[in-house]
């Protein structure tokens, strides 16, 4: 059972909007419904977030982002379409019960920390127990439990006003995660923050995600952080949803010419890895074999080099040209592992970034492990430059690149 | 025809009818205001005048001192020294308690319609010309029903004084509530907070501050209308001032208006102070909070550096 799920769901402000969402739904544009005096702000988005997942929407202003998280916890009714929150519609909850869902399912962290500057850290952390109905000693207990998980022990007799902008959100994040909810919401929360401060946050998050599991909708208009938190990413623009994947499959394959001129800026190398920009093992030849085979292989395939690999296709080494032809003129019988030039080996999850010292370091191409320590691919030098160079070769047409001008 | 137009409409009429209607079948309701508005009236002013006037001298300085700084205490000592001097104390008690009161009523009435205002647009927009009415309405005016009603006495004072006053009660009211940060709102809301716990945490502490501001403003407003209420027969400075204007009486007329001053810079600093402590940090208010805060904190890094010790 999903965590979150919307189908088909459309927000329009204004006046008569269902009549306005079918309007969309014969085909008008929303140029069109705004000279009627009629904001579609989402239209027809439909997504869905697994437990445990970081789920980015990812969008500029006026793209729809905002609303769509304002949807989950029911702060904004739907005009069309079911948000579903466990399994539970939302649509079918009697105003009680929305509140209930509020205190014990989804907790939401914002942008502009939202913090009560009468109340302390403390007060402000056991807020959503407070609401919760918990008696004071246990929430206070509670608060500083989760104060001490974002770093802030020993704040809590502080007002939020003495304490800087990251630090405030940390209480943002210590209220969120007292309130014990599975599900997260969190909205824009770090773009106030400085990026030195957002980095750390980035960081703390996920490391608070692994160790508690806790299922985080995360708002933001920054691709690189989209990039950098999310399992998986939707990319909004103009109230739909453009695509729905993770964030080598945006790069890589980008549904659409928006997104692709979107992610043409991206720092590549920080969101690929080694795994996926490895090319086949194509020259591998079995530790068993002796000169004469790799001599052949050699001359079948025109690389300059060999993988050696075990029966268990674990590497083991490599072997050059010039060693081979030396090894088959003076009549070797085992391989002529190479003294000169080491085997680099990385894993597959290795950020691309972190590739090209290893890359300079050596003649050889990076042999890529999988967490089994199998061979999984290699990267020769100039697979690993074409890699970051874009994926995209494709020019999008210049009519449909006017339209997703940035 | 074009000499008819625009016709004749008895406005004026049909209010004195309604007033007369009112005053005939509200009867009931209308003396019992008047009896409990003159019994609270005569308490309150029993109170202020019991105890020796200089004693009442100190505790308003102590007041100023506790919640603004020593100087206004200073400050209310000698100006209220000053109004003794001049003969003034008891009416200008009098003109105090009518300002409490009236200014009690209007919060009552005001705050809570400044609220409903705040949420709801439609109410807005129908409360918003009936204040513009009860506020640039010529304060004589209103004093004919209220003379209708109640002849005259603290009462009728009283009722005009509360209708002038009222309107900056909700106007502010409502101001602050409206500017309360749209996202703290937004995050009570989230955490499954009633509408009456968003009210009671968020929407009132924050709008706070603007709501003194009115309720300074409410104050200014009444000690504004004394004279007024002396003219229908309000014990209190107003009467000293309308006496000296029947007899041309230049003294009389400026210690009383002197009295005024003093009594309305006392209760505006002193309001003004209470809608922003933050600003007086030399009020002993302000000095006594801050050394709770730090005996906390100081208490919260020992139990931080007994704690590894223990582990």
């Amino acid at each position: 059972m999903s965590a979150i799920s919307a189908s088909n769901i459309y927000k329009v402000f204004g006046r008569r909007p269902e009549a306005a969402v079918k309007q969309l739904q014969a085909g008008a544009t929303r140029e069109e419904l705004q000279k009627r005096g009629n904001t579609a702000a989402v239209i027809d988005a439909s997504f869905e977030v697994e437990p445990g997942e970081i789920f980015v929407v990812m969008g500029l202003s006026g793209s729809g982002k905002s609303t769509i998280i304002r949807m989950v916890n029911g702060l904004l009714p739907l005009t069309a379409g079911e948000m579903s929150i466990q399994g539970e519609p939302l649509s079918k909850l009697s105003s009680s019960e929305l509140l209930k869902v509020r205190r014990h399912k989804v907790s939401m962290v914002f942008q502009h920390f939202a913090l009560l500057p009468h109340r302390t850290v403390g007060e402000n952390a056991a807020y959503g127990l407070k609401i919760q109905g918990m008696n004071r000693t246990e929430r206070e207990a509670k608060a500083n439990e989760a104060l001490e998980m974002v770093g802030l022990g020993g704040w809590g007799n502080y007002k939020p006003g003495e304490l800087s902008g990251g630090m405030q959100q940390r209480v943002g994040l210590a209220r969120a995660l007292a309130a014990g909810t599975d599900i997260m919401l969190m909205d824009e929360a770090f773009s106030a923050l400085d990026p030195l401060i957002r980095r750390g946050m980035q960081d703390q998050l996920i490391e608070l995600q692994q160790k508690l599991g806790k299922t985080i909708l995360f708002i933001t208009h920054d691709l690189n952080e989209a990039m950098r938190l999310g399992d998986r990413i939707a990319m909004m623009r103009d109230g739909r949803i453009e695509q729905v994947g993770t964030a080598e499959e945006i790069l890589n394959d980008p549904a659409s010419n928006y997104v692709a001129r979107f992610v043409a800026d991206v720092d590549r190398t920080r969101v690929l890895t080694a795994g996926s920009i490895a090319e086949p093992p194509y020259a591998v030849i079995g530790r068993e074999l002796g000169p004469q085979a790799a001599h052949k292989l050699l001359r079948e395939n025109q690389p300059s080099w060999l993988l050696v690999v075990d029966r268990q296709k674990k590497p083991v080494g490599m072997v050059w040209e010039d060693d081979v032809a030396e090894a088959v003129r003076t009549g070797r019988h085992d391989l002529p592992f190479s003294t000169r030039h080491e085997m680099p080996l990385v894993d597959e999850s290795t950020p691309v970034h972190e590739l090209f010292e290893r890359s300079a370091q050596h003649r050889s191409p990076l042999v890529v492990t999988d967490p089994d320590g199998r061979v999984a691919g290699v990267i020769p030098r100039v697979t690993l430059l074409a890699a970051v160079s874009g994926g995209v070769t494709e020019e999008p047409s210049s009519k449909e690149a006017e339209g997703a001008n940035l | 025809m074009i000499e008819n137009f625009p016709p004749a409409i008895p406005i004026g009429d049909w209010v004195a009818d309604g007033i007369d209607w009112v005053n005939e079948y509200l009867r009931f309701l209308l003396d019992f205001i008047k009896v409990t508005g003159t019994a609270i009236n005569d308490a309150l002013v029993n109170v202020l005048l019991a105890p020796p006037p200089l004693i009442m001298v100190l505790i308003f300085a102590a007041l100023a001192w506790f919640v603004r700084s020593w100087r206004l205490g200073v400050g209310v000592v000698v100006s209220f020294l000053l109004i003794m001097s001049m003969g003034q104390w008891t009416q200008a008690m009098q003109t105090l308690a009518l300002v409490l009161i009236a200014t009690f009523t209007a919060i009552i009435i005001g705050i809570p319609v400044g609220i409903w205002a705040a949420k709801s647009a439609r109410v807005s927009a129908i409360v918003k010309p009936i204040l513009d009415l009860m506020q640039t309405m010529p304060a004589m005016v209103y004093l004919i029903p209220a003379i209708v009603f109640f002849s005259i006495g603290v009462v009728p004072g009283l009722f005009s004084t509360i209708v002038f006053s009222l309107p900056p009660g909700v106007r502010f009211t409502e101001l602050g509530i409206r500017g309360v940060d749209k996202e703290t709102v937004e995050a009570g809301e989230s955490f499954g907070a009633t509408d009456w716990e968003i009210l009671r945490g968020i929407q009132l502490p924050l709008a706070l501050p603007t709501i003194m501001a009115g309720i300074n403003q409410v104050i200014m407003l009444a000690l504004s209308m004394a004279v007024i209420a002396g003219m229908v027969g309000a014990d209190g400075l107003g009467k000293e001032v309308v006496g000296a204007l029947s007899t041309i009486n230049t003294a009389r007329g400026v210690e009383a208006g002197l009295s005024i001053v003093f009594l309305a810079i006392f209760l505006d600093r002193f309001t003004a102070a209470l809608g922003d402590p933050a600003d007086y940090p030399h009020s002993l208010l302000s000095k006594w909070r801050a050394r709770r805060e730090r005996a906390m904190k100081d208490q919260e890094v020992k139990e931080q550096a007994v704690a590894p010790a223990a582990a």
